[in-house]
C-alpha cells in the first residue's frame, strides 16, 4: 500500500515484546570479557599474589596506578618470595578499564571483576587503596558503602585473562598455566577461542619458535 | 433544538445545574489530558518496543500528575525582552479556546436531574459549528502572540509557522465542515448529531472526502505530527513557547493535548454520530457516553499511531498540501454535495448529477494543474543580467 505501510511497521511493533529491562530491579547478564572494577587476588594458602613489581603501574595508559613495593618481613610474609605490594592504590576518577594492567601482571595478582555500578562523591572515595583492592578471607571482593552488586555478582570476574592462551599462541588453547585464587581454586579456561588449527601442525612451529 | 432544560425559564435549580455541568466538563478535560499524556506516552512506547512511564502509580498513571506538580514548582522566567502583558496573556488565549470549544460538544443523550430533563453537553448554541471554527481560529493567537511576545528568534520563527499553517488549514478545515452543515441543514451541534442518529453518519453520506480533509486539516490544526513544525524540536528548540517555563508552559502544554482531544471529538460529532450507536436496555443513558468515548479513544489512538511513524513534513510540502490540494478538494466536494442536494430537490437523475459533477470536478482539477504550473513558469524567469554598477553622479 505504499504510503501506509509505516502504520502496519508501528502497529505490528506495538504487540512484539519491549526491550526495556527495569535496571535498577533487573539487571542484564553481563558480557564475558565485561571490565569492572579491580580485585587483588590470592594464593589459596592466603598469601597475597602481588609482589611489588609496578609492572602494571608502568604499563597504564592513564597512570591511575600506584605502587610501592616493600621487603616481605621474614617471620611472617605477606606474599611468597622476596618481596611485596606495600602500597597499592588505583585512581577510579582515570582509571579507563584498559585491563592493560591484567596483561602486564606476572602473577595475576590483579584481575577485573565485572563489578561497575560504584558512585563515589568524594575525590578520596575514588582512590582504591590495598585495602580495599584485596579480596577478602573468602576471596571475594570487598564491598565498599557506595558500590551497589547483589549477591553472586562478585563471583564474576572478566574473561580476559583465561580466554586468551599463554603467551599468545594459539596452539596453547585451553591450557591452564595460571594459579590458583582464594576462594576459587583453579578457574577452568574460557573454551571457544581459537581458531581451528591447520592439520599439519604448522601452528606448532610458531610456538616452538 | 436547544436544550430542554431552559424551556421552562431560568430559575436557581437551573443555573445551579448548569454551573455543576460547568464544573464536571472542565474536571473531565482536565482528567482526560491526564489520560491522554499517559495514553500517548504509553502507546509511543509499545511502538518503540520500549516501557514508558511505569513509576508513579500503577502503570505510571500518575506520571502526568508528577511531572505538571513538577511544572509547578519551577521558576517562572519572563524574558528580558518579552512584551510582558502579551507574554502573560498568550497562555491564557491558548487554553481558554480549547476549554470552550468542548463545551459544544454533545457526549450523551438526555438525561433528567431533580425534575429536569438536560442534555449531556455543556451549550448548545444555534451557532454551535461557527464557535468551534471561532474558537480554533482564536487558538491561533495564543501561538502567535506566545512567539512574538518572548522577543527571541526561535519562538518568532515557530510563531510565524505556526499562524501561517493554522490559518492555510482553517480553509480546508471550514469548507469540509461546510458539507456536514449543508447535509444537516443545521449549525447546531446537537442537530448534527441527531441528524446522524443510528447509522446515518455524514462519514459514509458525505462520501469520505470531507472526513479524510477534515482529520488532516485538524491535525495541521493541532500541530500534531506530521505537522509539527511549529514546534520541531530540531529546528526551533521548542517553537513558539522555548521561552515560557513553569506554570505558563504547563498551560501551553495543557492546551495541546486538551485541542487534541477536543477536536477528536469534534470529528466524532461531526461524521461519526456523535454518541449514537447500539441501544442497550439496561442503563440507557450511559451506553452514549460510553460510544462517545470509545469513538474518541480511537481518534487519540490514531493521532498517536501518526505520531509514531510519519515523519514530518517540510514546509512547502505542508503549504501544498494545504493550498494546492485540501482547498481546491474541499470546495469541489462542497460544490458535489451541493449539486447533489439541489437535484434531490428537483428529482434530477442521482447518477446524472454526481458523475456529471465528478466530471465537472476533473476537468476543474486540471485547469488548477495548468494554472500552478504556469505559475511555476512565469516564477522561474530567468536571472536578470546584474545591471551595469551605476555611475557615482554629482
Amino acid at each position: 500500500m505504499g504510503y501506509l505501510d509505516g502504520f502496519k511497521v508501528t502497529l505490528r511493533q506495538m504487540f512484539r515484546p519491549d526491550v526495556t529491562r527495569q535496571y535498577p530491579e533487573e539487571k542484564r547478564p553481563k558480557p564475558e570479557r565485561f571490565h569492572g572494577r579491580h580485585v587483588l587476588n590470592r594464593y589459596e594458602d592466603g598469601m597475597e599474589k602481588c609482589i611489588g613489581c609496578e609492572l602494571c603501574a608502568g604499563v597504564c595508559p592513564a597512570r591511575c596506578i600506584h605502587v610501592r613495593g616493600a621487603d616481605n618481613p621474614p617471620d611472617h610474609p605477606v606474599a611468597p618470595g622476596e618481596r611485596y605490594g606495600y602500597v597499592y592504590e588505583i585512581n577510579y576518577l582515570r582509571c579507563i578499564h584498559c585491563d592493560l594492567c591484567v596483561e602486564a601482571c606476572p602473577t595475576e595478582a590483579i584481575t577485573e571483576s565485572k563489578l561497575f555500578e560504584f558512585s563515589f562523591t568524594n575525590r578520596a572515595d575514588a582512590i582504591y587503596t590495598k585495602d580495599e583492592l584485596l579480596v577478602d578471607d573468602d576471596g571475594m571482593p570487598r564491598q565498599l558503602p557506595w558500590e551497589d552488586w547483589r549477591p553472586g555478582e562478585e563471583q564474576h570476574t572478566s574473561a580476559w585473562v583465561r580466554a586468551t592462551s599463554p603467551s599468545g599462541v594459539a596452539a596453547y588453547e585451553g591450557q591452564v598455566q595460571w594459579s590458583a585464587e582464594l576462594g576459587f581454586g583453579v578457574r577452568p579456561p574460557e573454551q571457544g577461542q581459537a581458531a581451528e588449527l591447520p592439520a599439519d601442525g604448522s601452528g606448532d612451529a610458531e610456538a616452538e619458535g | 433544538m436547544g436544550d430542554p432544560l431552559f424551556r421552562d425559564g431560568v430559575d436557581g435549580a437551573v443555573l445551579l445545574i448548569v454551573v455543576v455541568k460547568a464544573a464536571v466538563v472542565f474536571g473531565a478535560l482536565l482528567v482526560a489530558v491526564l489520560f491522554m499524556i499517559w495514553f500517548e506516552r504509553k502507546v509511543i512506547a509499545d511502538m518503540h518496543s520500549r516501557i514508558g512511564p511505569n513509576r508513579a502509580g500503577p502503570f505510571g498513571i500518575l506520571q502526568t500528575l508528577a511531572d505538571g506538580i513538577k511544572l509547578f514548582f519551577k521558576e517562572d522566567l519572563l524574558p528580558e525582552q518579552a512584551d510582558r502583558r502579551v507574554f502573560r496573556l498568550a497562555p491564557y488565549l491558548s487554553i481558554v479556546p480549547a476549554f470552550l470549544a468542548f463545551a459544544v460538544v454533545p457526549v450523551g443523550g438526555a438525561i433528567s436531574v431533580a425534575g429536569h430533563d438536560t442534555i449531556l453537553q455543556l451549550a448548545d448554541p444555534p451557532i454551535g459549528v461557527l464557535f468551534l471554527l471561532a474558537m480554533s481560529a482564536v487558538a491561533v493567537y495564543g501561538v502567535m502572540l506566545a512567539g512574538w511576545s518572548s522577543g527571541s528568534k526561535y519562538p518568532l520563527l515557530g510563531a510565524v509557522r505556526a499562524s501561517a499553517q493554522m490559518v492555510s488549514y482553517e480553509a480546508a478545515l471550514g469548507l469540509s465542515t461546510a458539507t456536514v452543515v449543508l447535509e444537516s441543514g443545521s449549525l447546531s451541534t446537537a442537530a448534527i448529531v441527531a441528524d446522524q442518529a443510528v447509522w446515518r453518519w455524514n462519514l459514509v453520506s458525505l462520501g469520505f472526502v470531507p472526513f479524510v480533509i477534515f482529520v488532516i486539516a485538524a491535525t495541521a490544526e493541532l500541530n500534531r505530527p506530521p505537522f509539527d513544525l511549529v514546534e520541531a524540536e530540531q529546528e526551533l528548540v521548542g517553537g513558539f513557547h522555548t521561552e515560557y517555563s513553569s506554570v505558563r508552559f504547563a498551560l501551553f502544554f495543557l492546551a495541546e493535548f486538551m485541542n487534541t482531544i477536543t477536536m477528536s471529538a469534534i470529528v466524532v460529532t461531526l461524521f461519526l454520530g456523535g454518541p449514537s450507536g447500539p441501544e442497550i436496555d439496561f442503563l440507557p443513558s450511559l451506553w452514549p457516553v460510553v460510544w462517545f468515548l470509545l469513538k474518541v479513544l480511537a481518534f487519540l489512538f490514531g493521532y498517536v499511531w501518526l505520531r509514531a511513524t510519519l515523519p514530518r513534513f517540510r514546509y512547502d510540502q505542508l503549504m501544498d498540501l494545504g493550498w494546492k490540494k485540501l482547498i481546491p478538494l474541499s470546495l469541489g466536494w462542497l460544490l458535489l454535495i451541493a449539486a447533489i442536494r439541489i437535484g434531490e430537490d428537483r428529482d434530477w437523475s442521482f447518477a446524472l448529477t454526481f458523475f456529471g459533477g465528478l466530471a465537472a470536478l476533473a476537468v476543474a482539477w486540471a485547469l488548477l494543474q495548468v494554472a500552478v504550473r504556469v505559475g511555476r513558469q512565469a516564477a522561474e524567469v530567468p536571472p536578470t543580467p546584474a545591471p551595469a554598477p551605476e555611475e557615482v553622479s554629482a
